[in-house]
C-alpha cells in the first residue's frame, strides 16, 4: 500500500474562491496582517497502484483541466517576498467524509482494484507577517471547528493516521444496588446520563427488584429513553400552578393544554396527531399531508453547520417514519441568534461569534435541503442578544402520504432492518445532551454529540423507501433521531419485544463498543420491520440503487429488550420499564405579571426615521440574502415563492405550493413567533404568535377551516419555577388559540434547558420563545394573492382593530424600550376576520393582501408599495382603532393582531365593503403612481412621506451580504 | 410513428427527475426515470428511446466538482452507448446538474465534432459562481443559435436558474472563439429587452454571458437554467401581476421542441 497525496489548486487566471473567502473571513476578524490567501483541496489516498494511475486520478477525476492544476505530492508555495504560513485542515478521525465516500466509488469506476482509504483535507498558504497570536485566532475562529477538525501548521507535518482501533470485546456492569444518592447523583453525572436523583432511583428499584446489576448498555438505554428529549419530562409532568397568586393545577400539562384542544375540536380530516414522528392531516381524495417541526439547537452551537444540517436531514426523516412514510415536499426554517454585528469581545469564552453562527447555520440548511431535492419555502430569523450562547435552529418538513399508508403495525417475526447509512461514533449522547443546559466547556467535552451529515445518503435511501412503500415490502418504518438504534428499536419493539444482535450493524470504521453502536446517532439511518418472506426481495432492491440494508435483529412477543453481542446477551429490558417505568414528576410553576409601564409618547411631526430604522432593523431587514441561498422551486410546484412582488425582492406573507402535478390543490405554510411580547406576558406571546401564522395563511388565500398548527417552545431551565410558569401561560394560550380560531395542533415539540453558564458563573438564558407553524389548504391556487401593490388607482382598505399597543413592538426596541401594552386577540373577532377575508379572496375582490405585524401599519404599507414599485396614499382617518388608540406613533407603529391591508379594484368596492361590513375596517387610501409612500395623520399633516427605493434600501441593507 | 420516448437518468443525488418526468409527459412523451444502474447493466436499452434526459440536482453530492463523479461514471461505462444515440441522431438534454454531467463527460461543447466523451480533453468546465454561492433566482435567455433542435431562435425565455457552479470558462480565448463561431452558443444570459449586463442579469459571471450550449450536430444541449420549473403559469414568480396568462409557458417551449422534433425527423 502507498500513500498518495495529491493536491489540487486553481490555475493562474482563475478566481481561487475558497482563498478569496478565507481572506475575507480573516478580515472580518479585524486581523490585517494577512496579504493573500491560497487554497488548495488536499486528497490522501491509501492504494497500491501506481504513479501513472495516480496521474490518471488527480488528471481525470480530481483536478478539472480547464480551470485547475494538479500536484502528485505536495503544491510549492507561492514564490515572494511575503512569509508563507501553511495550515492544512483535516477532519477528526471518525468525522464523517462525503467527498472519500464519493472519490473512492469513482476510483473504482476507473478500474481501481485496491483502494484501501481516501481522506481530504483542505489546505491554506496564509501570506503575511502573522503573529503566533493572531494565528491561533484565525485557526479557532476561521480556519477550522475544533469539534470536528484537527489544524495542522507546517509544510511537512502529516494528519494522523485514518486507522483506528479494533474493538475487544467485554461486558461492563455499573453497580447501583449499594449506592446511595449522592453517589447515584455522582454517577448520573460522571455518566452524562442526565438523570435526575428521582430517576436513578427508579432505576436503583427495578434492579433491586430483578436482583442483579445494570449493564452499561442498559443504564444508557434508560437514560436515552428517559431523556428531556425524548421523554418531554416536563412537558407530561402534573404542575402546580400559581399564577398572579391563583393556584391552578395539571395532571399532564401537555395533555390539559395543547393535547386538550385537538382533542375537543376533534375534527375529521385529522388522521393521526400527537401518535407518530409527523401529525397527519387530509389533503385531498387519496392523499394526505403530514408536518413536523423539530429544533437543532445545541449541536448548531458547537457546529453551526453540521447541526444545522443535520437539523433539516433529521426532522425530514419525520414525515420518512410517518405511517408506512411519506414524500418529503417542502421545508422551513426558523433561526434565532444574536446581534451579527456583536463585537467579538462581547462573545463569551467557548462560544462562537453570531455572524459565524448564521454563515453556518445557512450553509447547513442550504447544503442539506438542496441536495435532497426538497425546496425550502418558509422561515423566519429573530434577532436577540440572549441568543448568543444558545443559537435556536429550528427545521421543518412537509411530506405526502397516501391515505392508506398512514398508520404501520411492525409484527411478531418481523426482522428489524436498519437501511441507510453506517453507525459511528457521531452524535453519541446527542439526546442527553440536548436536554441538558451548556458551559463553556461544552464545546470540548460534547464534541462527539456533534453529527455530521451525507445528505446523498439520505436522498438514496428515500428513493428506494418510496418503491418499497408502494410494492408493500414492509410493515412498520421509523427514524434513527435522537437516541439512534435505541429510540427507533425501542419505540416500534414497545408493545411487541425485539432482539437486536449489535455485531450486525454495519459500521464506519472499527472500535465501537456494543453500547456507543446502540446510542449513535450517527445520521441517514431509518429502522423498518421486514416479515420473513419479503426480505430477501427488499433487500435486493436497496442493494439494486447501492443502499445499505442490514437484517440486525427480530421483533418478537415477550416484551422484552434483549441486546446481544456475537452471542453473549449484553442488555435485557421489560419494554414497559424502559417505556412506562418513568416516575411522574409534579413540578411548581409561577407566574406574576412583571411591573411594567409604557415610556412617554413622543410628539414628532415625521416619522420618516421611525419607518426606516424598524426597517433596517435585523428582524424586519429583508432575508434576501438567506432566501436565495435555498433552492425553493425544485420539484416545480412553487406558487407562491418567498420573495414576491414587481421585481421578484417583496416579504411574501406566506408560501403556497401545489405539490401535486395533476391538481390545482395547494399548500400553504407560514409562521409566527414574537419572543419580545413574551417578556410582558407569555399569554399574549402565544396567542400574537398563532394569529400571526393564521392571518399569513389567509393573506395568501388558505382556508381558514382547514388550518393545522404546529407548537415548538424553546425555553430556559423549568426546574426554576418562574420560568416553568412562563412556559404554562403559553401552552395555556395554545388551547385558547386553537379553540378559538378552530385549528387544531397536530404534532409539537419542546427544547427546554437552553441555557448557557459563562465561565464566571453567569447564566444567560434565552427568551421565552414559541414557534408557531402552520399549513392551510388551498382549494384552488389560481385564487392566490400576494402582498405587492398591483396597481396605481386601486383602494386601500385596512380590515382589523388597532389599539394603543405599542408594548413589546419593534417601535419601542428601536428606542430600547420594552413597554407594557403587548398586542392581545380578540378571538371571536379574529376568527371571523380570517373568514371574512377568505370570502373576499376566494370571490376574487382582492388584489393584494399584507399582514401588518412587525413593525406596525407604517411598515406593512412601506412593504406592499416597494415589493409593488408603486406609491400609497395613506390616511389614518380611515384607521378603524380602539378608543385608547390615539397618538399617532401608535397608529403608525403599534402591532395590534388580526390585521391586514387589503387592495381592493374600484369597481370591488361594494362588494367588498358589504362584505367587511360587521367588521372593523376602513378605506385608507389609494395606490399610486408616485413611487412615494405619505402618510397623513387624523389632523391631514404628513407625517410620513418617502419615496419608495430609499424605504428599499433600508430594507434590503443590512443583510445584503 | 410511435410515441416519442424519453429516458430521465437517476443517479444518486439526482432530484429533478420527478418534474422533469412530468414536463416530458405534458410535451406528449412516454417519459420514464431510469436508475443508472440499470442502464449500466443493460446499455441496449437506449434503442428504446429517443432522448435522454440527465435532470437537475446533486449527483453524489457534487463531490469533487459539480456533475464531475456522474461524469466519470458515464465516460467509464457508458462512452459508446452515447456516442451511438448521438449518431443515430437522438437528443441529449441536460439541464443544470445535468449540464455539469455532459460538459465534464467532455460530450459538450463538441468543438470537433466527434460526439464522443473524452475527460482528456475538456475545451471548456463549469466552475463557481462569482458571487460565490448557491443561488436561485429567475433569468432572461437569448437564443444564440438556429441551430440547435431545443431551441426556438425567436423566442426569449424566463425561466429560474438554481445552482453554485454555474459560470461557464473556455481553455483559452481561442476556445472561446471556436464556441461563438461554431454557433455552439444555445443560450445567452439578458436582460427583459435583450440587452446583456453584470450580475444579476448574468447570474454566475459566466464568459460571453453563455447559459447553454449545444454540440456540433444541435441534438445535444446543455442549460444551467430550469426551463422545467416554468411549465405552468402559476410557477412564474409574478403570475399574480400578469394580465396575460394564456400562451405556452417559456420553459415547456424547450421539451415542445424536443418532442417535435423526434416526430417529424425520427
Amino acid at each position: 500500500m502507498r500513500q498518495w497525496r495529491i493536491e489540487i489548486t486553481s490555475k493562474k487566471g482563475f478566481p481561487d474562491v475558497y482563498g478569496k473567502a478565507m481572506l475575507g473571513s480573516i478580515r472580518e476578524l479585524a486581523i490585517t496582517s494577512v496579504e493573500n490567501v491560497f487554497f488548495a483541496r488536499v486528497y490522501l489516498i491509501e492504494a497500491d497502484f501506481d504513479e501513472a494511475f495516480a496521474g490518471r486520478v488527480a488528471r481525470e477525476l480530481l483536478a478539472d483541466p480547464v480551470c485547475q492544476d494538479y500536484f502528485i505530492g505536495r503544491s510549492s508555495v507561492p514564490v515572494g517576498p511575503s512569509q508563507a504560513t501553511l495550515v492544512e485542515v483535516h477532519l477528526k478521525s471518525g468525522v464523517t467524509d462525503p467527498v472519500a465516500e464519493s472519490v473512492l466509488a469513482a476510483m473504482k469506476d476507473m478500474g481501481a482494484a485496491n483502494v484501501q482509504s481516501v481522506r481530504t483535507a483542505r489546505k491554506y498558504v496564509l501570506l503575511g507577517n502573522i503573529s503566533p497570536d493572531e494565528m491561533q485566532t484565525i485557526s479557532r475562529r476561521a480556519l477550522a471547528n475544533d469539534c470536528i477538525e484537527t489544524v495542522i501548521c507546517g509544510s511537512d507535518a502529516e494528519p494522523p493516521s485514518a486507522h483506528t482501533k479494533p474493538y475487544e470485546f467485554s461486558l461492563t456492569h455499573i453497580p447501583v444496588r449499594d449506592l446511595n444518592d449522592e453517589q447515584l447523583t455522582q454517577l448520573s453525572k460522571r455518566k452524562d446520563l442526565f438523570l435526575n436523583l428521582t430517576e436513578m432511583r427508579t432505576i436503583q428499584d427495578y434492579f433491586k427488584r430483578i436482583g442483579r446489576e445494570p449493564t452499561d448498555i442498559e443504564l444508557e438505554s434508560l437514560a436515552q429513553t428517559w431523556s428531556e428529549h425524548c421523554g418531554h419530562k416536563t412537558f407530561r409532568s402534573a404542575v402546580d400552578m400559581e399564577c398572579d397568586g391563583k393556584a391552578i393545577h395539571f395532571n399532564n400539562l401537555l395533555k390539559e393544554t395543547v393535547f386538550k384542544a385537538t382533542q375537543d375540536l376533534n375534527k375529521d380530516w385529522c388522521i393521526s396527531v400527537f401518535a407518530d414522528n409527523a401529525g397527519v392531516i387530509e389533503f385531498e381524495n387519496d392523499t394526505a399531508v403530514c408536518f413536523k417541526v423539530e429544533t437543532h439547537n445545541h449541536p448548531s452551537a458547537l457546529d453551526p453547520y453540521g447541526g444545522a444540517a443535520t437539523g433539516i436531514g433529521g426532522v425530514i426523516r419525520d414525515p420518512m417514519g410517518t405511517g408506512m412514510g411519506a414524500k418529503p415536499v417542502a421545508n422551513t426554517d426558523i433561526f434565532c441568534f444574536a446581534r451579527p454585528d456583536m463585537k467579538l469581545s462581547e462573545v463569551p469564552k467557548g462560544v462562537l461569534h453570531p455572524r459565524r453562527i448564521m454563515k453556518g447555520v445557512v450553509s447547513g440548511v442550504r447544503d442539506y435541503g438542496n441536495r435532497m431535492g426538497i425546496p425550502t419555502v418558509n422561515g423566519a430569523i429573530y434577532f436577540d442578544d440572549r441568543y448568543i450562547a444558545n443559537p435556536l435552529v429550528f427545521c421543518g418538513n412537509i411530506g405526502l402520504i397516501p391515505r392508506d399508508k398512514c398508520f404501520k403495525h411492525a409484527r411478531t417475526g418481523d426482522y428489524v432492518v436498519v437501511v441507510g447509512g453506517r453507525t459511528g461514533r457521531d452524535g453519541i449522547h446527542g439526546a442527553t445532551f440536548s436536554s441538558g443546559e451548556m458551559t463553556h466547556e461544552h464545546e470540548d467535552i460534547f464534541s462527539h454529540a456533534v453529527q455530521i451529515g451525507n445528505a446523498i445518503t439520505e436522498k438514496k435511501m428515500l428513493d428506494v423507501m418510496l418503491t418499497a412503500r408502494d410494492k408493500n415490502l414492509y410493515n412498520a418504518i421509523t427514524d434513527c433521531g435522537a437516541g439512534g438504534l435505541s429510540s427507533a428499536v425501542g419505540e416500534m419493539g414497545e408493545k411487541l419485544g425485539a432482539v437486536v444482535d449489535l455485531e450486525k450493524v454495519p459500521l464506519k470504521y472499527a472500535g465501537l463498543n456494543y453500547t456507543e453502536i446502540w446510542i449513535s446517532e450517527a445520521q441517514e439511518r431509518m429502522v423498518i420491520a421486514v416479515g420473513p418472506d419479503k426480505v430477501d426481495e427488499i433487500l435486493a432492491l436497496f442493494a439494486s440503487e447501492d443502499v445499505e440494508a442490514t437484517v440486525i435483529g427480530q421483533f418478537t412477543d415477550d416484551r422484552q429488550l434483549v441486546l446481544r453481542y456475537n452471542g453473549t446477551e449484553v442488555g435485557r429490558l421489560e419494554m414497559e420499564f424502559l417505556h412506562e417505568g418513568l416516575s411522574k414528576y409534579s413540578r411548581k410553576a409561577v407566574w406574576n405579571a412583571p411591573k411594567l409601564s409604557d415610556p412617554a409618547a413622543v410628539n414628532k411631526e415625521n416619522h420618516n426615521d421611525d419607518v426606516l430604522a424598524i426597517l433596517s432593523s435585523y428582524n424586519v431587514a429583508s432575508k434576501e440574502w438567506v432566501i436565495r441561498q435555498y433552492d425553493h422551486e425544485v420539484q416545480g410546484a412553487s406558487v407562491i415563492k418567498p420573495l414576491t412582488g414587481v421585481v421578484n425582492d417583496g416579504p411574501s406573507d406566506a408560501a403556497v405550493i401545489r405539490p401535486l402535478h395533476h391538481s390545482d390543490k395547494g399548500l400553504a405554510i407560514a409562521c409566527g413567533m414574537n419572543p419580545c411580547y413574551g417578556e410582558i406576558d407569555p399569554y399574549w406571546m402565544a396567542l400574537s404568535g398563532i394569529d400571526e401564522a393564521i392571518r399569513n395563511l389567509i393573506c395568501v388565500g388558505a382556508r381558514p377551516d382547514r388550518i393545522a398548527l404546529l407548537d415548538n417552545f424553546c425555553w430556559g431551565n423549568c426546574t426554576r419555577p418562574t420560568t416553568f410558569g412562563s412556559l404554562v401561560r403559553a401552552a395555556q394560550a395554545c388551547y385558547d388559540g386553537a379553540m378559538g380560531f378552530d385549528a387544531p395542533f397536530i404534532s409539537g415539540k419542546d427544547s427546554l434547558n437552553n441555557e448557557f453558564v459563562c465561565e464566571d458563573g453567569t447564566v444567560i438564558s434565552i427568551p421565552a420563545t414559541l414557534l408557531i407553524s402552520a399549513m392551510g389548504i388551498v382549494d384552488d391556487v389560481k385564487r392566490c394573492v400576494t402582498m405587492d401593490a398591483k396597481e396605481a388607482g386601486s383602494l386601500l382598505f385596512i380590515v382589523g382593530l388597532t389599539g394603543d399597543e405599542l408594548g413589546g413592538s419593534h417601535y419601542y426596541r428601536i428606542r430600547g424600550h420594552l413597554g407594557a401594552n403587548v398586542p392581545k386577540v380578540d378571538l371571536k373577532r379574529a376568527a371571523r376576520t380570517a373568514k371574512k377575508m377568505h370570502e373576499a379572496i376566494i370571490k376574487g375582490l382582492v388584489r393584494s393582501c399584507h399582514d401588518c405585524s412587525e413593525g406596525g401599519l407604517a411598515v406593512a404599507l412601506a412593504e406592499m408599495a416597494f415589493a409593488g414599485g408603486l406609491g400609497i396614499e395613506a390616511d389614518l382617518r380611515g384607521l378603524p382603532v380602539s378608543k385608547d388608540c390615539v397618538r399617532t406613533d401608535a397608529m403608525l407603529f403599534s402591532e395590534s393582531n388580526s390585521r391586514y391591508i387589503v387592495e381592493v379594484s374600484p369597481q370591488n368596492f361594494h362588494a367588498f365593503a358589504s362584505l367587511m361590513a360587521d367588521l372593523p375596517f376602513g378605506q385608507l387610501g389609494k395606490i399610486t403612481q408616485s413611487g412615494r409612500l405619505v402618510i397623513k395623520d387624523k389632523n391631514q399633516a404628513v407625517v410620513v412621506d418617502c419615496d419608495i427605493q430609499t424605504l428599499k434600501n433600508a430594507w434590503q441593507k443590512p443583510l445584503a451580504w | 410513428m410511435e410515441q416519442v420516448k424519453a429516458l430521465v437518468l437517476r443517479a444518486a443525488g439526482v432530484n429533478c427527475d420527478v418534474e422533469t418526468e412530468y414536463t416530458l409527459q405534458s410535451a406528449g412523451a412516454a417519459a420514464e426515470r431510469i436508475h443508472i444502474n440499470r442502464l449500466i447493466e443493460n446499455p441496449t436499452m437506449l434503442n428504446n428511446f429517443q432522448i435522454l434526459v440527465f435532470p437537475g440536482g446533486f449527483s453524489y453530492g457534487d463531490d469533487v466538482a459539480a456533475g464531475k463523479i456522474l461524469a466519470n461514471q458515464v465516460v467509464h461505462h457508458l462512452t459508446e452507448p452515447l456516442h451511438r444515440f448521438v449518431e443515430q441522431g437522438k437528443l441529449i438534454l441536460g439541464i443544470c446538474n445535468g449540464f455539469q454531467v455532459l460538459i465534464k463527460t467532455g460530450l459538450l461543447p463538441d468543438l470537433d465534432g466527434r460526439a464522443t466523451p473524452d475527460m482528456n480533453n475538456m475545451p471548456a468546465t463549469l466552475t463557481d459562481n462569482d458571487s460565490g454561492k448557491y443561488e436561485d433566482r429567475w433569468v432572461y435567455l437569448q437564443p444564440g443559435t438556429t441551430r440547435c433542435v431545443f431551441v426556438d431562435p425567436n423566442r426569449r425565455l424566463y425561466v429560474p436558474v438554481a445552482h453554485g457552479e454555474g459560470k461557464i470558462v473556455t481553455r483559452d480565448a481561442e476556445t472561446l472563439e471556436r464556441i461563438k463561431v461554431g454557433g455552439h452558443v444555445a443560450f445567452r444570459y439578458v436582460d427583459e429587452n435583450g440587452k446583456p449586463g453584470a450580475f444579476p442579469i448574468n447570474p454566475n459571471g459566466s464568459t460571453d454571458d453563455i447559459a447553454a450550449l449545444t454540440d456540433s450536430t444541435g441534438r445535444v444541449m446543455g442549460m444551467m437554467p430550469h426551463p422545467e420549473r416554468f411549465v405552468r403559469w402559476t410557477q412564474h414568480p409574478r403570475w399574480t401581476r400578469l394580465k396575460q396568462k394564456d400562451g405556452t409557458p417559456d420553459g415547456m417551449t424547450i421539451f415542445n421542441n424536443a418532442v417535435n422534433y423526434v416526430r417529424t425527423h425520427l
